[in-house]
């Protein structure tokens, strides 16, 4: 109990448990996580909110992400800069979004982030070729994969504009059945 | 607190709303109403006048909710200075941000001297949080009228709102932080000003209770969530296995759950009670071990088959005795005791039924899934939870097969000649496993008729004693492997496999316990006509000891020990026996499989792989897959055989929940130390449903064997506490006779009509006809609607891609003018403006919404960046997109639609 009053204050840690879906334990242990991959970096002291970065380098080797084929795309989502560089919040904000709790709204709007390579705010066909080839490691010809890519845009593209909208994604997200169990990672 | 507001709100809404609507400004009426106002007030009406105009601004945007205007203007002075000394209070308590509360109640205290410039003060702390009202609003907003108080009370609840649902707000947590920060120090700053005057102090103090209490609720959830058991364990083993081994070990911890609840009752009810206060052992000849076994009653192997003095001990049904009531509490325990036989059974189907609803609840829609094959499969196929290479290995590969398999089917390409080798190889599976299944079938039949014949005999072996329970261990533990090989004929896909292997294992193990059971009934009927005889016998001996010649008849006689009264064989403990003798080698046999089948093995290969010929991990022996099917099942019968057991053994829970513990940490262990993932590694999508869908069979179907023998046989003479009677029910009759006034027992007696019941049942039916048809034409109607809002939404995107390039270049414009924010903001509403005249008028009142006021406080966003926010994740299809989930005013407008009606 001691240590976690060193390392954040008592506000710091109600403000990250109304930010956040996290109990306090919860948080100290994602800040133990996130301190234990750069401990000569994150000081042992938050109360007074260092910057600190913590490199993609050393996000991408945490056992929850390291076989995620989306690590990269992960991390520069939530990163400020879009870098994948993280700070404490970033990481704080990116295993609550993931967390169990969060509703699908706000898990959907982040998976669209996630799947949108590109950044234009809309799933094109070239983002969709990537997640394929991510998903399946380039076991697919380019013929299955351009294939897929047509089947889902026809699928899920409301307005036949050839791309996915934020909408369009979570019209379909909202009824995928495993969404919620699979866009989850557990800490 | 929050009751206490919205009284005040709903006093005064209606009046207000009013006003408004008849168009005379809100101020003038008032005066008019009460003219016994207080001189001093007067300087803020006449300003007040102009207030009226956001006022009205306002009530078309949200809700304006002022507090009551007669009681206001007498606790205004209270209010105010209560407002300064909840203010002096926060800077004392805060040490933090002490420095900066200081100063501003520093300001607050000078200028409260004059009330104009106090209100001007006021006004100006409320125009940093709400910049939506526009600049006429400001020029006029110098008083603190009741609208102004409205407001600030409604901005409070908002912020209050905004607090709580902060988590999930699709925003960075540097934003989310300071937007809390701000917040809360509104939240504190303006809390104090809403209390009641009068009970100033009863109103803080209840202010800090709330605070307390809110800290408490918190701290409980924080433990709550400490006190779920497993949870590491299981996170580790769904990060290694996949959630579809972790679902049988969730099914596991519930099934915990529920046997700590059923001990709770047996143990607590019946148990307890009879050892506290029932007869001692010894003292009847029920709670004796008789001479002839006395000698070796305490001998291992005896009490490991659950004979001598285990069998007559308080775990099994003959040691209870059938007086009315024991001890000086008077407890019935004839009658507890078949009550909590019932209960056991009541709460069991109760909490099946009811997580089985819970499940299917969280499940959306089943219909449309068709539809989108390729986009799940592209946007969640992927497990995020899978943290081990192996697992990720083995995802990609059922990925990929699962892609090219939706290729296949969609490319419609047509393997004729594999089609029909296919159900040529399906119906050849079947046909072997049904054979298995008769097989077996025969098998226990054979076995359990020769134990019978055993069971006469004299000096038999272990082996001829135990021959059932062993046969049936081994039948348990090599079919399901064999039914595995003859389904890898058949080329399901693994979910479809599972749930077929489930089905298949589920006939062995139920045609297993069906004949164990009509042969055990068999067993108990042939008791049951012997009982008459040996009932006679201890008549007779009894008579015979108490008339014997040759005793000096002055000294009564003693009475026959009572381990010499010759007895009957209590078929009810003989059941018992039975079940508990099942459940322990069925747990042995299971260890022992896993300590065997995958320990070893995983040490064999593991170690010889080193000095061998060909490669044994990769090659034949590898390494053991976890058995979920067979593991499933068994824990589902392992629970069947429990529920019908334990009203013949009360022990038998408390041996269920000891073996319940010991393999959730024994397989838990040995999953991770020697079992690999599965090599198509799949989803437990609902099949969690399906468990308890057959674990509600299971439990139906253990009810029926028990509910007859309660029913329909007599129970034994000399052991029980229904014993004497004619069946186990009549206790019922007994209590209701002796214990309640006669009209009870006559009410009892006419519900019992059949008249009565027959009508009740005809009522039943008719009323689930009726749900069912009610439900049926809601899901119509439902899909009707769904139909109707994917119309719109083409409609709508139709539109939309024409007015998007309209509006961008509105933004970019204004962007540059001056009232950026408000007509920024306008932005994703003006899409929706054609749909309907009064939904547009709705959106562009909440274009007046805090939205604005919580982006104002910073430099106004990016377009670009803007517009996701705004209409991201609480757009939902049809319900017009451009809604922004957790808008403060959305539920506040919502409460005052239902206002009025107060």
């Amino acid at each position: 109990m001691g240590n976690k009053h060193t390392v954040f204050t008592h506000e710091q840690l109600e403000a990250y448990q109304d930010c956040t879906f996290f109990t306090r334990k919860e948080i100290m242990r994602l800040y133990y996580r996130y301190q234990d991959l750069a401990p000569q970096l994150v000081p042992l002291d938050y109360t007074s909110c260092p910057d600190v970065k913590v490199p993609y380098e050393l996000i991408g080797t945490m056992p929850e992400l390291k076989d995620n084929p989306f690590r990269q795309r992960i991390a520069q989502v939530f990163s400020e800069d879009g870098d994948g560089h993280m700070t404490l919040d970033n990481f704080l904000d990116m295993f609550s979004v993931m967390s169990e709790m969060a509703p699908r709204d706000l898990k959907a709007y982040y998976a669209f982030k996630i799947y949108d390579f590109n950044n234009d705010d809309y799933i094109c066909a070239w983002d969709l070729e990537q997640t394929v080839t991510k998903l399946t490691r380039g076991e697919l010809n380019a013929e299955e994969v351009s294939l897929v890519c047509e089947k889902v845009l026809d699928e899920a593209d409301g307005d036949h504009d050839g791309r996915l909208s934020l909408e369009d994604f979570q019209n379909m997200i909202l009824r995928a059945p495993d969404f919620l169990s699979t866009f989850h990672i557990r800490i | 607190m929050s009751h206490q507001l919205k009284g005040q709100g709903e006093e005064a809404g209606g009046g207000v709303r009013g006003r408004a609507r008849s168009g005379s400004p809100g101020t003038g009426d008032r005066s008019r109403k009460r003219p016994s106002r207080k001189q001093t007030y007067k300087a803020e009406d006449a300003p007040g006048r102009c207030g009226a105009q956001p006022g009205q601004k306002e009530r078309a945007g949200g809700s304006p909710r002022p507090g009551s205007p007669r009681r206001k203007q007498a606790e205004r002075r209270g209010r105010q200075e209560q407002l300064g000394e909840r203010e002096r209070r926060s800077a004392a308590e805060r040490t933090s941000e002490g420095r900066r509360k200081r100063d501003r109640t520093a300001s607050l205290r000078e200028q409260r001297a004059p009330p104009k410039k106090e209100n001007e003060a006021m006004w100006k702390q409320l125009k940093k949080h709400r910049s939506s009202s526009s600049a006429s609003s400001a020029s006029c907003g110098e008083s603190l009228s009741e609208e102004e108080l409205a407001r600030i009370l409604e901005q409070v609840e908002d912020k209050k709102k905004l607090i709580a649902t902060m988590r999930s707000k699709p925003w960075p947590m540097a934003r989310k932080l300071a937007e809390l920060r701000e917040a809360q120090e509104f939240v504190e700053k303006y809390e104090g000003a809403l209390g009641k005057g009068k009970g100033k102090r009863l109103y803080a103090c209840r202010m800090l209770m709330a605070k307390k209490w809110a800290k408490f609720k918190r701290d409980f959830d924080n433990f709550k969530t400490q006190c779920i058991p497993w949870e590491m364990k299981i996170k580790d083993i769904e990060s290694h296995f996949g959630s579809s081994v972790a679902s049988y070990f969730i099914f596991l911890r519930w099934m915990y759950g529920v046997n700590l609840v059923l001990f709770g009752l047996i143990f607590g009810l019946v148990i307890i009670p009879e050892v506290l206060m029932g007869m001692p052992y010894g003292s009847i000849p029920r709670k004796t071990v008789p001479r002839a076994e006395e000698e070796k009653a305490m001998d291992f192997s005896v009490l490991w088959d659950f004979e001598g003095y285990i069998k007559y001990s308080a775990l099994f049904y003959g040691y209870y005795n059938n007086q009315r009531t024991i001890g000086w509490l008077r407890y019935r325990l004839p009658m507890a005791y078949f009550m909590v036989g019932v209960s056991v059974f009541g709460y069991s189907l109760m909490i099946v039924i009811r997580s089985m609803a819970s499940n299917t609840q969280g499940s959306t829609s089943e219909g449309e899934n068709d539809n989108f094959t390729f986009s799940f499969k592209m946007f969640t196929s992927w497990d995020y939870l899978i943290g081990n290479s192996e697992t990720a290995d083995s995802k990609y590969a059922s990925i990929t097969t699962s892609f090219k398999e939706s290729i296949v089917d969609e490319q419609e390409s047509n393997k004729e000649e594999n089609v029909h080798l296919t159900r040529f190889l399906r119906v050849l599976a079947n046909f072997l496993i049904i054979c298995c299944l008769c097989g077996s079938g025969y098998l226990i039949y054979f076995v359990v008729k020769r134990s019978q014949e055993f069971s006469k005999m004299q000096n038999i072996s272990w082996y001829e004693r135990n021959e059932v329970e062993i046969v049936m261990s081994l039948l348990g533990m090599f079919c399901p492997p064999l039914f595995e090989t003859i389904a890898a004929l058949e080329n399901y896909h693994p979910r479809i496999g599972l749930k077929w292997q489930l089905g298949r294992i589920f006939a062995l193990f139920l045609g297993n316990l069906y004949t164990f059971l009509l042969a055990l009934m068999d067993d108990v009927h042939l008791k049951l006509s012997n009982e008459e005889t040996i009932k006679n016998i201890t008549h007779w001996t009894l008579f015979h000891y108490y008339n014997a010649s040759g005793w000096n008849e002055s000294v009564p006689r003693p009475p026959l020990h009572p381990a010499d009264v010759p007895r009957g064989s209590c078929w009810e403990t003989a059941v018992g026996i039975e079940f508990m003798r099942l459940t322990v080698s069925d747990m042995l046999v299971t260890y022992i499989t896993i300590l065997l089948g995958d320990f070893l093995r995983a040490c064999f290969v593991r170690f010889m792989n080193y000095c061998w010929c060909w490669d044994l991990e990769a090659g034949f022996p590898s390494y053991a897959e976890f058995d979920i099917s067979g593991n499933v099942l068994g824990l589902i019968f392992n629970q069947g055989m429990i529920w019908m057991g334990s009203f013949y053994a009360p022990g038998l829970v408390g041996i269920n929940v000891l073996r319940l513990l010991t393999s959730m940490y024994f397989q838990c262990w040995a999953v991770m130390s020697s079992n690999v993932p599965h090599e198509r590694v799949f989803k437990a999508s609902r099949s969690n449903n399906f468990y308890m869908g057959l674990l509600l069979l299971v439990l139906f179907l253990s009810l029926l064997p028990v509910a007859y023998t309660i029913m329909s046989l007599p129970p034994s003479f000399d052991c029980g506490p229904f014993s004497g009677k004619n069946r186990m029910y009549d206790v019922i009759q007994e209590t209701i006779e002796n214990d309640f006034p006669t009209f009870l027992g006559k009410i009892f007696a006419f519900l019992g009509n059949p008249g009565l019941i027959i009508p009740a049942i005809l009522l039943m039916f008719l009323a689930i006809y009726y749900l069912n048809s009610v439900s049926k034409s809601l899901s119509r109607s439902n899909a009707q609607l769904r139909k109707k809002i994917q119309a719109l939404r083409e409609i709508e995107k139709s539109h939309k891609s024409v007015k998007g390039r309209a509006t961008a270049r509105d933004s970019e414009e204004t962007a540059n003018g001056n009232s950026k924010n408000s007509t920024q903001l306008q932005l994703p509403k003006e899409r929706t403006m054609h749909h309907s005249a009064s939904q547009s008028q709705t959106l562009d009142q909440k274009a007046q919404g805090p939205e604005a006021s919580s982006s104002a406080g910073k430099a106004v966003p990016p377009a670009s960046q803007h517009l996701p926010i705004s209409r991201s994740p609480g757009a939902r299809p049809g319900s017009g997109q451009a809604r922004p989930q957790a808008h403060p005013w959305r539920s506040a407008s919502g409460k005052s639609a239902q206002r009025p009606h107060h």
